[in-house]
C-alpha cells in the first residue's frame, strides 16, 4: 500500500459529500398490528476526510442504518448514494468492521484478511502481498498464521480492521467496534486507529462509527449525529472542534460530554414522564431490569457523594456503565416514580429516598405499590387474578393481549420484565413449568 | 465452559432434535404416507419381477481362514462405498433443503421419518430390484448391500448438515454478503467448515452403526433366491449353517481387528482434524487426540501431501463454478406465500393418491386381522425394547457416572465404549444362540437381550461424556452440603447428565428396533429359534417373499418408532435442554 506517499490533505472536510442518506425509513414487519418503525425519515451526509459518529441507544436503529448504507439491508423508503451511485446491494466502496469481530475461526489471520480479495478474484500473489501489508499496518506482523481463537479480543478486532482496509474502501463502517472489548484494550485500539487516521496511513476517505458510548464519540469524531429511540430519528448534529489528540480530562471535553448527556435525557415535548419506553398503557414496553439493579442505583445515588442528586456522566464513570446500561435503569426508576431523570441528571423522588431507608420487607411492599400503580400490565394481571375464583391465569392469555400491539419478542420481554418485578414485590407468582400466574406465594 | 468444550469435541451426537416441530400434523402424515408408498412401489415392483435364477454367486463362500482377509476387505469396501454415497446424498439433498423452501417442506419431514424406518425391512425389495437391474452379474447384489448400508447412514448425516446450514452464524453470513463471496466460495469458506464438526461426528456414528448392516446385508434370502456376497456376513451365515463355532470365533476376531483399525486409522484422526472447525472463539482445554493424526502432521512428506491437498482445496474453492455472483439487489422478503400453499396442496394431493394406491395394493392380500396381528406383534417388540432399555439404563447409568466422574477412568473406558458401539453385535448372535440351545432357554425371553447387545453402549458413552462434563463447582457444592446418596442422584447428577442420557437412550432404542429384525429370529444349523414380535414377523415375511406383509410390518414399526420419538424422547430431550442444560 503506497499510503506513505498519499497526499497530505487538511483534516477539514471537503465540500462534496461522499455518502448521501436521503429520507430513509425502515419498517420491520410484526406478528400482528402495524409494522415496527425503526428508522423514521433519516437524512444525513458524509463528506470526505471526516469521522462521523452515530450516537444513540440500543433500539434507535443505528445499526440498521449502517447496514442500509452497506447495502446489506433494504430500506423501506428513501435512498442512499455513495460517490453519486445509488446503493442497491453490497457496495464495493464500503468495508465494515463488526462488533462481534465476525472472523472465520477455521481460517488463519492471513486467510481471514484475504477473504474479501479472494471474492474479488485478486490473483493469489497480489492477494497475499496486500494482506500482509494490511496486517503490518494494523500492528499484527508475526501473527499471520495464527487462528483467531489464539488471539485476544483486541487483536481479533485488529484482524477485522485489516480485513476491512485491505479491500481499499472509500468508506469504513464501524459497528460498535470497541464495545466487546475491555476498557484498556478498547482505549489502545481507539488511539491506534486515530493515529493511523491522523497520519493518513489508511486508504480510506471517511469513517462512520456507530456507538452508544458518548465519550468515545467525542474522543474520535469530527461530527456526532445523535439519534433518538423508538423510532430512530436524527435529533441533533454536533460538530466537535476539539484539537486532536483529545484529552478526556480537558474541561471543554467534559463540557461536551455533559451537554450530550443532557441532550439524550431531555424529555421529548409532549411525551409522558415514563421516559423513552415505547407504547402507553398495557402496551408499554418494559425493559428487563433486575430489581437488585434498581435498588443498587437508588442506593448509589442516595449515598455519598451524590445525596440524592447525581450528574449522569459523573455516575457512569465510577460505575463503569455505558449509556446503554445506565439509561434503561435510570428510566425504569423514573417509570416507577423512584427518580426523575432530566438534563443529564438523576434526582431521587421522596419515594426513592424512602425506599433506600427501608428494611427488605418494607422495600418489597413499597416496590409492590409502585409496580401496581405505574405499570399498567401488572395492574391488569393482578385484577384478572383477583377476579377469578381460582386466582390463577395462564401467561399465554396476557401474551396474546400484548401481541396485539407489539411483536412477539417484545411481548415476551415485557411479560418477563413485569413478572420479575411482580415476583420481587410479591404482587403475584408465576410458575415457569405450567406458565400460570397465581396469587398464592409459595412460602 | 468446560461442558460446552467437551460437547463440541463431539462426544455427544449433535442430534437433530431442535428444528422439527413436536406435534405431528397433517403434513407429517402426508409425508409418512409418501414414504410408505415408496415401499409399496418397491414391493410392487419386486413382485412383478420373476425371481431370478438362484445361480448367483460364482464362487461359493468357503470357511477357509486364508480367505478371511479378502472377505474383511470386501466388507470394508462396501462400507466405504455406502459412506461415499451418503456423503454425496447429504451434500445434495441437505443443501437443497436449506436453500429452497419448497424442497425443505418435503425433505425435512421425510428425513425425520426415514431416520425411524427399520432399514433391514426393505432389504427385500432392494435386493430384487437391483438383481433385476444387473441381471447377469454380482453387481446387482453388491448394489443392494451398499444401498442397505446407505439407508442406515444417510438420513442423520443429511439432517445434521441441513441443521448446520440453517444455523450459520448471522455475523459470518453478513460478512460473506458484505465481501460479496460467490455462493460457491461461501460454501467452502463458511458453510462447509461450519457444518464439518456435526457432519463428521454423524458420519462416524453412521459408520459405527453401518457395520451391523453390512454384516446383515451380505447374506440374504428372499423367497427362493439366496444371495451370498463374499464378506464377513456371508462367512458368518455359512458358519451358522455348518454349525462351525470356530469359524464364528474367527469372524468375531476378524471383525474386532477391522473395527480397531477403523477406529484408530480413520475415526480418531478425522475427529481430531475436525476439531479445527469447531465454532468457538476460545481454545478448548481438552481436545480430541489421535496418534495417527499427530504422526500425519509431523511427517515431512505427508506435510507436503497435506499442503498439496490444501492447495487443491483452495483451487476447488476458487473454481469459477457456474453460479453467478449474488444478486446485487438485496432480496426483499419473497411473496411466496401463495405458491407455498399451492405446493403444500400438491404434496397433499400426491399423498392422497399414494394412500389410495397403498389401499389398492394391500386390499387384495391383507385385511384388518393382519393389521391387528402386526400391531400386536409390534406391542410385544415395544415391550421388549422398553424393558431392555430400562435394564440397560439401570446398569450403565451408574457405571457411566462412576467412570465419568473419574477422568483417569473416563479416558480409558470411553474409547472402549465407542469401539463396542461400532462392533456389529450380530456377529456375536450365533454364540448366544448356541448357549440358548445348549441350556434350553425360552427364546421369547432370551433372544431379547440380543437387541440391545450392540446398542447399549450408546447409553454408556453418552453418560460418561455427561458425567465427565459435570461442573466441578456443582460437585463440590453438593459434597459440602453432604447430600445423601439418594438425594445426590435425584437432585444433582441425574438432572446434570439428562441431556446426554436422553441422546444415548434415543439412539439405543432406535438401534434396538432395527436390530429386532435380525435378533428375534436366530438359527444354528437346522435349529431355528424365534421370539414372537414384529421383528420376526418382518423376517418371516421376507423369507417367504410375502411383500404386502413386509410392507405392513415396516409401516407398523415405523409408526411405533416415530411415535416413541415424538411422544417420549423428544419431550424428554426438550425438558432436559430447557431445565437441565448447564450453559
Amino acid at each position: 500500500m503506497d499510503l506513505a506517499t498519499a497526499p497530505k490533505v487538511t483534516p477539514r472536510a471537503d465540500a462534496a459529500p461522499l455518502v448521501v442518506v436521503d429520507h430513509i425509513r425502515k419498517l420491520y414487519p410484526k406478528g400482528s398490528g402495524d409494522d415496527l418503525l425503526v428508522l423514521d425519515d433519516v437524512s444525513l451526509s458524509l463528506r470526505n476526510n471526516e469521522i462521523v459518529s452515530l450516537l444513540g441507544r440500543s433500539g434507535c436503529g443505528k445499526s440498521s442504518l449502517l447496514r442500509i448504507i452497506a447495502g446489506l439491508l433494504p430500506s423501506s423508503a428513501g435512498r442512499v448514494t455513495i460517490g453519486g451511485r445509488e446503493v442497491d446491494g453490497p457496495a464495493e466502496e464500503v468495508a465494515m468492521v463488526f462488533q462481534t469481530f465476525a472472523l472465520f475461526p477455521w481460517l488463519t489471520v492471513l486467510e481471514n484478511v484475504e477473504i474479501g480479495l479472494e471474492a474479488q478474484k485478486v490473483p493469489p500473489a497480489e492477494r497475499q502481498k496486500r494482506a500482509v501489508a494490511a496486517i503490518d499496518l494494523i500492528g499484527l506482523d508475526g501473527y499471520e498464521s495464527a487462528f483467531p481463537k489464539e488471539l485476544s479480543g483486541g487483536m481479533r478486532q485488529r484482524v477485522g480492521l485489516a480485513r476491512a482496509l485491505v479491500v481499499h474502501p472509500k468508506l469504513l463502517l464501524m459497528d460498535e467496534p470497541f464495545s466487546a472489548l475491555d476498557v484498556l484494550t478498547a482505549e489502545t485500539l481507539r488511539t491506534d486507529l486515530l493515529d493511523l487516521w491522523n497520519e493518513r496511513r489508511m486508504p480510506i476517505s471517511s469513517i462512520l462509527l456507530v456507538t452508544h458510548n458518548i465519550e468515545e464519540a467525542v474522543l474520535m469524531s469530527d461530527r456526532i449525529l445523535v439519534f433518538s429511540s423508538n423510532p430512530g430519528r436524527l435529533v441533533a448534529e454536533i460538530p466537535v472542534h476539539l484539537p486532536m489528540p483529545r484529552n478526556r480530562l480537558d474541561p471543554a471535553f467534559r463540557q461536551m460530554v455533559d451537554d450530550i448527556y443532557a441532550l439524550m435525557t431531555a424529555r421529548p415535548v409532549g411525551k409522558p414522564a415514563h421516559g423513552t419506553f415505547a407504547g402507553t398503557g398495557l402496551s408499554l414496553q418494559v425493559p428487563r431490569i433486575s430489581p437488585n439493579l434498581l435498588a443498587g442505583l437508588l442506593e448509589t445515588v442516595a449515598g455519598e457523594p451524590f445525596h440524592g442528586h447525581a450528574d449522569l456522566p459523573a455516575l457512569a464513570g465510577p460505575l463503569q456503565m455505558e449509556i446503554d446500561d445506565l439509561f434503561p435503569v435510570a428510566e425504569a426508576l423514573q417509570l416507577l416514580r423512584f427518580a426523575e431523570v432530566a438534563e443529564g441528571d438523576i434526582r431521587l423522588t421522596e419515594a426513592g429516598r424512602r425506599f433506600v431507608q427501608l428494611e427488605p420487607d418494607g422495600r418489597k411492599r413499597l416496590f409492590a405499590q409502585h409496580v401496581l400503580a405505574f405499570v399498567p400490565l401488572a395492574q391488569h394481571i393482578k385484577r384478572v387474578l383477583d377476579d377469578r375464583d381460582t386466582h390463577a391465569a395462564p401467561a399465554s392469555r396476557f401474551r396474546d393481549e400484548l401481541e396485539d400491539s407489539m411483536s412477539e419478542e417484545y411481548a415476551e420481554r415485557t411479560l418477563r420484565a413485569v413478572t420479575s418485578w411482580a415476583r420481587y414485590g410479591e404482587v403475584f407468582a408465576y410458575d415457569e413449568d405450567s406458565g400460570v400466574f397465581s396469587l398464592d406465594n409459595p412460602s | 465452559m468446560a461442558r460446552r468444550d467437551l460437547e463440541k469435541v463431539g462426544r455427544t451426537p449433535l442430534l437433530g432434535l431442535g428444528g422439527v416441530e413436536l406435534r405431528p400434523n397433517v403434513y407429517d402424515l402426508a409425508i409418512f404416507v409418501l414414504v410408505a408408498a415408496a415401499f409399496v412401489a418397491m414391493a410392487y415392483g419386486a413382485r412383478e419381477i420373476a425371481a431370478p435364477a438362484s445361480k448367483l454367486v460364482a464362487e461359493p463362500i468357503t470357511l477357509d481362514p486364508a480367505h478371511l482377509p479378502e472377505y474383511a476387505l470386501r466388507t470394508t469396501l462396501r462400507m466405504f462405498a455406502a459412506i461415499a454415497a451418503s456423503l454425496v446424498f447429504t451434500f445434495v439433498v441437505a443443501t437443497l433443503a436449506a436453500k429452497s423452501r419448497k424442497a425443505e417442506l418435503v425433505i425435512v419431514p421425510a428425513l425425520d421419518i426415514l431416520q425411524s424406518v427399520p432399514v433391514l425391512g426393505f432389504l427385500t425389495f432392494t435386493v430384487v430390484f437391483f438383481l433385476r437391474l444387473f441381471p447377469s452379474s454380482e453387481l446387482g447384489a453388491e448394489c443392494a448391500a451398499v444401498f442397505a448400508i446407505f439407508t442406515s447412514q444417510a438420513w442423520n448425516m443429511a439432517f445434521s448438515f441441513y441443521q448446520s446450514l440453517r444455523t450459520v452464524p448471522a455475523d459470518l453470513d453478513e460478512v460473506s454478503r458484505h465481501f460479496q463471496l460467490s455462493p460457491w466460495l461461501k460454501f467452502w469458506r463458511l458453510e462447509a467448515p461450519f457444518a464439518a464438526p456435526g457432519l463428521i461426528w454423524n458420519t462416524m456414528m453412521s459408520m459405527s452403526g453401518g457395520w451391523f448392516f453390512v454384516v446383515a446385508s451380505e447374506a440374504i434370502t428372499v423367497g427362493d433366491t439366496t444371495v451370498k456376497l463374499p464378506g464377513i456376513g456371508s462367512w458368518l451365515a455359512v458358519a451358522i449353517a455348518d454349525r462351525n463355532i470356530m469359524a464364528v470365533v474367527q469372524a468375531v476376531l476378524t471383525m474386532a481387528v477391522v473395527i480397531l483399525a477403523y477406529d484408530q486409522l480413520l475415526f480418531r484422526p478425522i475427529v481430531a482434524w475436525g476439531d479445527k472447525f469447531r465454532f468457538e472463539q476460545t481454545a478448548a482445554q481438552q481436545r480430541p487426540r489421535s496418534w495417527v493424526y499427530d504422526l500425519w502432521r509431523r511427517g515431512r512428506l505427508v506435510r507436503r501431501l497435506t499442503l498439496a491437498t490444501g492447495w487443491i482445496g483452495q483451487a476447488v474453492a476458487a473454481l469459477p463454478v457456474g453460479f453467478a455472483r449474488p444478486a446485487r439487489r438485496v432480496a426483499a422478503p419473497a411473496s411466496g406465500r401463495v405458491s407455498d400453499i399451492v405446493w403444500r396442496l400438491i404434496v397433499l394431493a400426491v399423498a392422497a393418491y399414494a394412500l389410495w394406491r397403498i389401499v389398492l395394493f394391500t386390499r387384495s392380500t391383507l385385511d384388518w386381522s393382519d393389521v391387528r396381528t402386526a400391531i400386536e406383534m409390534g406391542l410385544l417388540t415395544l415391550l421388549r425394547v422398553a424393558v431392555l432399555i430400562s435394564i440397560a439404563s439401570a446398569i450403565w447409568v451408574p457405571i457411566g457416572v462412576w467412570i465419568g466422574l473419574r477422568p483417569w477412568a473416563a479416558t480409558r473406558v470411553q474409547p472402549l465404549a465407542q469401539f463396542l458401539a461400532a462392533f456389529p453385535a450380530n456377529v456375536l448372535f450365533p454364540i448366544a444362540v448356541v448357549l440358548i440351545v445348549a441350556l434350553k432357554l425360552d427364546p421369547d425371553i432370551w433372544l431379547s437381550p440380543l437387541m440391545v447387545l450392540g446398542t447399549q453402549w450408546y447409553i454408556l458413552f453418552n453418560v460418561i461424556a455427561g458425567a465427565s462434563a459435570f461442573p466441578t463447582d456443582l460437585r463440590e457444592a453438593s459434597t459440602l452440603f453432604r447430600l445423601r446418596t439418594w438425594q445426590w442422584w435425584r437432585k444433582v447428577i441425574v438432572p446434570g447428565i439428562l441431556p446426554y442420557y436422553v441422546t444415548g437412550a434415543l439412539t439405543a432404542s432406535g438401534g434396538s428396533w432395527n436390530a429386532s429384525i435380525v435378533a428375534e429370529v436366530a438359527s444354528w444349523g437346522d435349529t431355528r429359534l424365534k421370539a414372537a414380535g414384529l421383528g420376526s414377523y418382518i423376517a418371516d415375511a421376507t423369507e417367504s417373499a410375502d411383500y404386502p406383509r413386509v410392507v405392513l410390518g415396516i409401516v407398523v414399526m415405523s409408526v411405533m418408532v416415530v411415535a416413541c420419538n415424538r411422544l417420549v424422547w423428544r419431550p424428554l430431550y426438550r425438558l432436559a435442554e430447557r431445565r437441565f442444560r448447564l450453559a
